[in-house]
């Protein structure tokens, strides 16, 4: 859909409708599940990137947040034809742009044309930083300014700092922070790695050549818990990220562990143990390094894939009794053990992979429909379950701290890759292209190290 | 030993030209010098063909024996490749693999007499311990299918433990579906890969074959 707008300046195409919700198709099933998302376009805000001054730090900021704002999926992306050539500040005659004398000159007007209900202007500061301006085109005011002192782009860290410029703007709007300042852990050919939240600086965790399995985010978002293969055997190790020092975990040496999460206070690791007696679920005390302690006693049947409820005062699992793979839940000390997602006979396919939500309200999951996986939702009160997902083989869902965003492995382009699928447009991204890319853990927000 | 023959002959020659020579006093009596040198020669000979002799059965021996150690360097290398054949054969059918049904690990009939062949083998190899490893397909939870294969190396462990084999020569272990032996996104590969391996821990460096 093409516009003219009154300048005469540009012919403006405005960002198509954001990609079509391939999963969503409304289908009504028996046993309640209802499929898809109900998505309704236009409804979001208008946001508005303005070009300006360039320079390295400069572009490479305004381009980060412009895809960062587009990927909150809180916002219509306003694009336009000529790039980023329509330009908010107007240089005043004589003077040297480096000295940052800029005369701000906010077209409010022009923006509400061009459908903006925002925009964001990111400009240079006189300490060689960057200043991020977000404008409220309806109320024609400024709505924040944001600073990043001294930015170097060749710096480590330098596009955390500028996703959680992004993320700040995403409060300024929502009141709720984005999550692109977030990474995500994952399996390649059997070795860990990490990637930021736009696909960005991927790179290995654990040791090459060793076949690695379930990684997962300690909730201060600077450790990380995997398990490492060893002749049959799989120990747990405990990563730091920022001096990559690694610890095993004593009790888990000489048997298969995985599957593991930490309680949402940080103390307690929850995960499956495969062993003579099958498999069960165990919890051990990191942080006092003691106490090893076994859940479930699942006889005949296997039990795994503990996920903490964000009180920390239940774990929802997998259990394979009764010869049907089922979503159950227990107390965190493995009282109360019951059936958690409703179970009907012929209808409910085998269930893995369960994930609490952030806000506690739903779990993530994947069922098998007609011998397929699909990623699914269960409505903690209610509940309710609904289908996510329909295209080729979908698995392992793992939420953003948003409680919005889920990532998970999909094949619909052939090879599993993770994709990010956004709850409430229903929108999909691919985050990886690799070989072949398993197992996300998206971690909590990282913080900005303040020692 | 070879110059004594010509010394002896020149000593002969020398006794004979004295013999006839004129006028020499008689010789007195006593030990003949010559003589005693012949007989001394002749000595000389006979205990040079005994050495010769002796020698020559000492060779005889050599070579018999060395004939012998070679025969039976022959025999044991036969032996030794005959066991270590069977040993290979042993070993191939301890790694023929069971395979499974999708998301299942219940042992089929098929698969069942395979497993009676290494039941077979750990009956007629008492020192015998091994591994059982349990894999999936590429369908499903990465982490649900390590307890699946974890499932799938105890119910092959049962089927024998079942059958008097000591808990303690089978251990298990799993590797879910990281270790796929077939790639592609297809039924056959995924019947392939959903299988259990069986390897040697120890006591396999001589196997016996069961019947033989």
């Amino acid at each position: 859909m093409k516009r003219h707008v009154g300048l005469g300046l540009f012919a403006i195409a405005f960002a198509a409708a954001p990609a079509a919700a391939q999963d969503t198709t409304v289908v009504e099933r028996g046993g309640g599940v209802r499929i898809g998302i109900t998505y309704q376009p236009g409804v979001r805000p208008g946001m508005l990137i303005l070009g300006g001054e360039r320079g390295t730090a400069l572009d490479s900021a305004r381009t980060i947040i412009a895809r960062d704002l587009d990927y909150s999926d809180e916002f219509e992306m306003i694009a336009l034809p000529l790039g980023d050539s329509l330009t908010l500040s107007i240089r005043p005659p004589g003077e040297d742009g480096a000295t940052g004398s800029f005369v701000p000159f906010v077209n409010y007007a022009l923006y509400a044309a061009l459908g903006a209900d925002f925009a964001v202007n990111v400009h240079r500061e006189v300490d060689s930083g960057v200043v991020v301006t977000l404008y409220d085109v309806q109320g024609e005011a400024v709505r924040r300014e944001l600073r990043i002192p001294n930015l170097d782009p060749d710096a480590r860290g330098f596009r955390l700092r500028v996703h959680r410029i992004a993320d700040e703007i995403v409060r300024a709007v929502t009141g709720v922070p984005g999550v692109a300042a977030t990474q995500i852990l994952f399996i390649n050919a059997g070795r860990i790695y990490r990637v930021d939240f736009d696909g960005h600086t991927v790179e290995g965790l654990s040791t090459p050549g060793i076949n690695a399995m379930s990684p997962t985010w300690a909730p201060d978002g600077r450790r990380a818990v995997f398990t490492e293969f060893d002749n049959g055997q799989g120990s747990l190790y405990l990563l730091d990220l920022d001096t990559g020092r690694r610890r095993v975990i004593p009790p888990t040496v000489g048997s298969l562990n995985y599957a593991t999460e930490f309680s949402p206070d940080g103390t307690t690791l929850a995960f499956a143990r495969s062993d003579g007696e099958g498999t069960d679920i165990y919890t051990y005390n990191l942080a006092d390094g003691c106490c090893l302690q076994r859940l479930t006693v699942g006889g005949f049947s296997d039990n795994l894939s503990p996920t903490y409820s964000p009180d920390g005062r239940r774990i929802a699992y997998v259990s394979t009794r009764p010869g049907y793979t089922q979503i159950y839940v227990m107390g965190s000390d493995g009282t109360g053990q019951e059936l958690f997602a409703p179970f009907q006979y012929g209808v409910s396919g085998e269930s893995h992979a369960p994930e609490w939500s952030p806000d506690g309200l739903n779990i993530a999951f994947d069922r098998y429909v007609s011998k397929v996986s699909q990623v699914f939702l269960m409505d903690v009160g209610n509940l309710v379950v609904r289908q996510l997902t329909s295209l080729g083989r979908n698995s392992d869902p793992t939420w953003a701290p948003d409680a919005r965003h889920i990532a998970f492995v999909s094949t619909r382009t052939g090879s599993k890759q993770v994709w990010i699928i956004d709850m409430e447009t229903g929108r999909v991204r691919q985050l990886t292209r690799l070989g072949e890319a398993r197992l996300p853990a998206w971690s909590p927000r990282i913080a900005e190290r303040t020692n | 030993m070879r110059h004594t023959l010509p010394i002896s002959a020149g000593l002969f020659v020398i006794v004979v030209a004295a013999a006839c020579g004129g006028g020499p006093p008689p010789p007195p009596p006593g030990p003949d010098p010559d003589s005693l040198a012949a007989a001394e020669a002749e000595e000389q000979q006979v205990r040079d063909s005994i050495a010769a002799e002796q020698a020559a059965v000492r060779d005889s021996v050599i070579r018999d024996r060395q004939r012998i150690e070679a025969e039976e360097a022959r025999v044991r290398e036969d032996l030794a490749a005959a066991e270590r054949e069977e040993t290979n054969n042993v070993r191939d059918l301890l790694a023929r693999r069971v395979h499974f049904d999708f998301d299942r690990s219940n042992i089929g009939p098929d698969d069942a007499a395979i497993l009676d062949e290494k039941l077979a083998v750990l009956q007629r190899n008492p020192d015998l311990q091994i591994r059982v490893t349990g894999h999936c397909d590429e369908r499903g939870s990465d982490e649900y299918n390590l307890a699946l294969g974890n499932r799938r190396a105890l119910a092959a462990k049962r089927y024998l433990t079942d059958r008097g084999i000591a808990e303690g020569r089978i251990a298990t272990s799993s590797m879910g579906e990281e270790r796929p032996i077939a790639m592609g996104a297809n039924e056959g590969a995924w019947a392939q890969n959903r299988r259990d391996e069986f390897t040697i821990i120890s006591g396999g460096g001589t196997l016996k074959m069961p019947g033989m």
